[in-house]
């Protein structure tokens, strides 16, 4: 069989496993939850950028990241392999291309998929973001494509095609899609333009192609000059020329296409020029002061810390805030796996670091009290690990649940309700009531009105969201009181 | 200079746009809307049609469900009094709530699955078992374990309705309310409830747990949940009702959470008559009729009689 077949076929089952162990992180497919022994994490953790920026911001290299030794294993004996042969993103942005160009010939295809200056621009990018992970705000997820395939998946592209099935929807996800297609749409300009032009986690695995074992190897005394082994280079990487092995996505479309038998994959094959990375000192230099200047300055404008958003409502156990955010890698895999839809993306109520970070959002679904799939699906532990036993137990709060008298039946309207009291979870409730003989237009009545026990309240949102108040519940949940944050605490316990 | 309109070209202008016109004017004619008329409402089956049992109230001890079940129709006249060959059943039991069968907050498991076996034997054609939960369906089908029971036991399927038809309930306050299409299309309706104290309420059974057949936002009816109750107890007229008190919720219910808020009862109750049931219920509980204002509004509106034991015909001991 051609090798390239054999790689067809790679790039095939590793998007289909992906696809598989997306759709398998949901919990209604089971009921009450995935059997973890299905790895749902696996892309998330092989991940070396993400194992990279978590461990430079955290200094902590949690669990399953690990794993993602075996890609920098293969990618310093190998060559970016990840890229060409495993990669769902670089699978997706190579059909994206293919449907692009598979009808063009000749010197327009040849001159795009020629090696351009611009593709380093990928290096520079993770430069600038290693150096912001070292200095604290971990900005790799945004980028990293197998997080970014992850959370666009999940947020936007799961929401229209399994609806039927998976019927969860996420709050602003329209922006993840547009991202998406988008990104896609890139490939117009060159193939993979995702993959040569932006990709850190591509210039990660570039850097560490310092001296392959195995490498593409053309042989100038059999080579004709047809150009045909760059015509459907996948790198941009120049088989015909010097070539650019911290490039080469290994796809090895040049040798089953070269019909000289110049051009091979091979053991030990000359390094020469192509090895350089093409970088400019000055530009470089400029791009780690510039960047620099990000975490700096966003550390220094951080007034949620001293003023917490009311909305910022994290995931049972997540790390204390300054540690989730930098930890997070905003993949999406815990709102994937939330059964009740609570978790959503965050936009402006988590801050700068906590953009697209997970959010609950009481009003669209509710902590389920016997659960916690989303400490078993985060791949960086930003949600550590709890059991239901210790979530009901401590137990562990999200927050605290807060009674509106301005807007709550039985205290603004003279009416009975008490929905909030019947829904609470907690043995004993944490809402109760208390009867109050009233006078409401005339009329004495005797009216249950809702109370707050914070010793119970959990702050899971099940009050707020079924709170007939629907637009603007008069019972709701603000992170205050949560168990993580000793700095929001509001009780003497 | 334009070529002079000649007669062919006029005529097939003019045919061109005659078409467009009239193919407008039809479609807009066709989707012309005068009134924004709303299609009516539906109205719920009576699932007693065609079927007169004896009015009667059995109360079954033991600890063998499946006996105490068998036992319960016999003493009623046998299932064949309320099924009849051919007939499509539902089973409606309290199955609202992410907690295990031994939390008490939901019907339990193994008598669902009793009555389900009982009215395949006589004869139905599919019994389907279906509730609208307060917590996530997905969690509560499983943990309840209504859906395991049920589905072994030989139910057609186990479900949750997440679209309706609306109906109209024509009550004091219930006016139209979605419904799912399960409940509409079944000839048999079983209502299989729980006892469970209720912090508004006072204490559900029979007669609340008809909120699980409303879609929505159900939760405005707490505004005048007594009569909502009763509207509810009239518009619906279950084939039979089935109480299971083998064990209850004294404390924090509906949801209870903690073992000490369950009390073990062992009993199952059959009764003709859903308002006597929730009197008897209230006996149970230490509460009288009087404190429970939904069981005399029902009983004013001529759902049923609250005085139970004029029908209680049995207090049946069921070994093992």
């Amino acid at each position: 069989m051609e090798l390239r077949s054999v790689r067809r076929i790679y790039q095939g089952f590793f998007l289909l496993l992906f696809l598989v162990l997306l759709v398998a992180n949901t919990s209604g497919l089971s009921g009450l939850g995935i059997n973890y022994n299905t790895p749902v994490r696996l892309f998330l953790e092989l991940s070396p950028l993400n194992g990279l920026s978590t461990l430079l911001a955290t200094g902590v290299l949690y669990k399953g990241l690990i794993l993602s030794l075996i890609v920098v294993g293969f990618t310093v004996f190998f060559g970016r392999l990840f890229c060409g042969w495993f990669c769902p993103f670089g699978t997706l942005h190579q059909l994206a291309s293919w449907l692009f160009f598979s009808k063009k010939r000749g010197r327009d295809l040849l001159a795009r998929n020629a090696y351009r200056k611009l593709y380093t621009l990928k290096y520079y990018l993770l430069f600038a973001l290693l150096l912001c992970a070292v200095l604290g705000l971990n900005l790799a997820g945004f980028f990293d494509p197998i997080a970014l395939t992850y959370r666009s998946l999940t947020l936007a592209i799961t929401p229209i095609l399994l609806h039927q099935y998976i019927p969860a929807e996420f709050s602003n996800g329209w922006v993840f899609g547009v991202l998406f297609i988008g990104l896609l749409l890139l490939n117009l300009i060159y193939p993979r333009f995702w993959c040569r032009v932006l990709c850190p986690l591509g210039a990660l695995l570039g850097t560490m192609v310092v001296a392959p074992l195995f490498k593409i190897q053309r042989d100038e005394n059999k080579c004709t000059n047809c150009n045909l082994c760059a015509l459907r280079c996948q790198g941009g990487d120049d088989p015909n020329g010097v070539h650019r092995v911290r490039e080469c996505h290994v796809c090895l479309n040049c040798t089953t296409s070269c019909n000289d038998d110049a051009i091979s994959y091979r053991f030990l094959g000359d390094l020469g020029e192509g090895r350089k990375l093409d970088l400019d000192r000055r530009k470089l230099v400029l791009t780690l002061s510039a960047s620099a200047f990000l975490p700096l300055v966003v550390r220094a404008s951080s007034g949620r810390t001293r003023a917490p958003s009311p909305a910022c409502i994290r995931p049972p156990n997540a790390l204390p805030e300054q540690d989730f955010v930098r930890t997070c890698i905003k993949c999406g895999s815990c709102m994937k796996t939330c059964p009740s839809n609570a978790l959503h993306p965050a936009f402006a109520e988590a801050g700068f670091e906590g953009f697209w970070t997970p959010v609950m959002v009481p009003r669209i679904g509710w902590c389920t009290q016997n659960c916690n799939l989303c400490s078993k699906a985060c791949p960086t532990g930003a949600i550590r690990r709890f059991t239901i036993e210790e979530k009901i137990g401590r137990p562990i709060r999200q927050g605290s649940a807060v009674i509106d008298p301005g807007r709550c039946l039985p205290f603004a309207y003279g009416r009975p309700c008490i929905v909030c009291e019947e829904m609470c979870p907690t043995s004993p409730k944490a809402i109760f009531f208390e009867e109050v003989e009233v006078e409401f237009r005339g009329t004495r009545k005797t009216l249950k009105r809702p109370r707050i026990d914070l010793r119970y309240c959990t702050g899971c949102g099940i009050c707020e969201n079924k709170c007939p108040v629907g637009s603007q519940p008069a019972v709701y949940v603000i992170p205050s009181g949560e168990t993580r944050e000793t700095r929001d605490r509001f009780l003497l316990e | 200079m334009s070529k002079t309109l000649d007669r062919r070209e006029f005529f097939k202008r003019f045919t061109q746009a005659s078409g467009i016109i009239l193919a407008t004017t039809a479609g807009s004619l066709f989707f012309h809307d005068r009134a924004r008329a709303e299609t009516p409402a539906k109205k719920l089956r009576d699932h007693r049609k065609g079927i007169s049992p004896a009015e009667r109230m059995v109360v079954l001890r033991g600890q063998n469900i499946e006996a105490m079940v068998l036992k319960g129709f016999d003493a009623m006249g046998g299932a064949g009094a309320f099924i009849k060959k051919g007939d499509r059943v539902l089973l409606k039991p309290n199955m609202a709530w992410d907690r295990a069968p031994e939390q008490g907050a939901n019907t339990n498991p193994l008598v669902v699955a009793a009555v389900v076996k009982a009215v395949l034997a006589a004869g139905a054609k599919e019994v389907i078992v279906a509730d609208v939960p307060c917590n996530d369906p997905k969690k509560v089908l499983v943990r309840s374990g209504i859906r395991d029971a049920a589905l072994k036991a030989g139910a057609k399927d186990v479900l949750v309705p997440q679209t309706g038809e609306d109906v109209e309930f024509d009550g004091k306050v219930l006016s139209t309310f979605a419904v799912g299409k399960e409940y509409l299309e079944a000839d048999r309706i079983i209502n299989l409830p729980v006892v469970k104290s209720h912090s508004l309420s006072g204490m559900t059974c029979c007669m609340k747990n008809w909120y699980g057949l409303l879609i929505g936002r159900r939760h405005e009816l707490h505004q005048n949940i007594n009569d909502s109750i009763a509207d509810l107890a009239v518009a619906v007229k279950p084939t039979l009702t089935i109480i299971d008190a083998t064990r209850i919720l004294v404390h924090n219910g509906p949801t209870g959470g903690a073992m000490s808020d369950v009390v073990t009862k062992d009993t199952i109750v059959f009764t003709t008559d859903e308002v006597a049931g929730d009197a008897w219920a209230a006996d149970l509980m230490g509460k009288t009729a009087r404190e429970l204002p939904y069981i005399g509004l029902a009983a004013a509106r001529g759902a049923g009689k609250s005085d139970y034991a004029r029908i209680l015909k049995e207090e049946i001991a069921v070994g093992a």
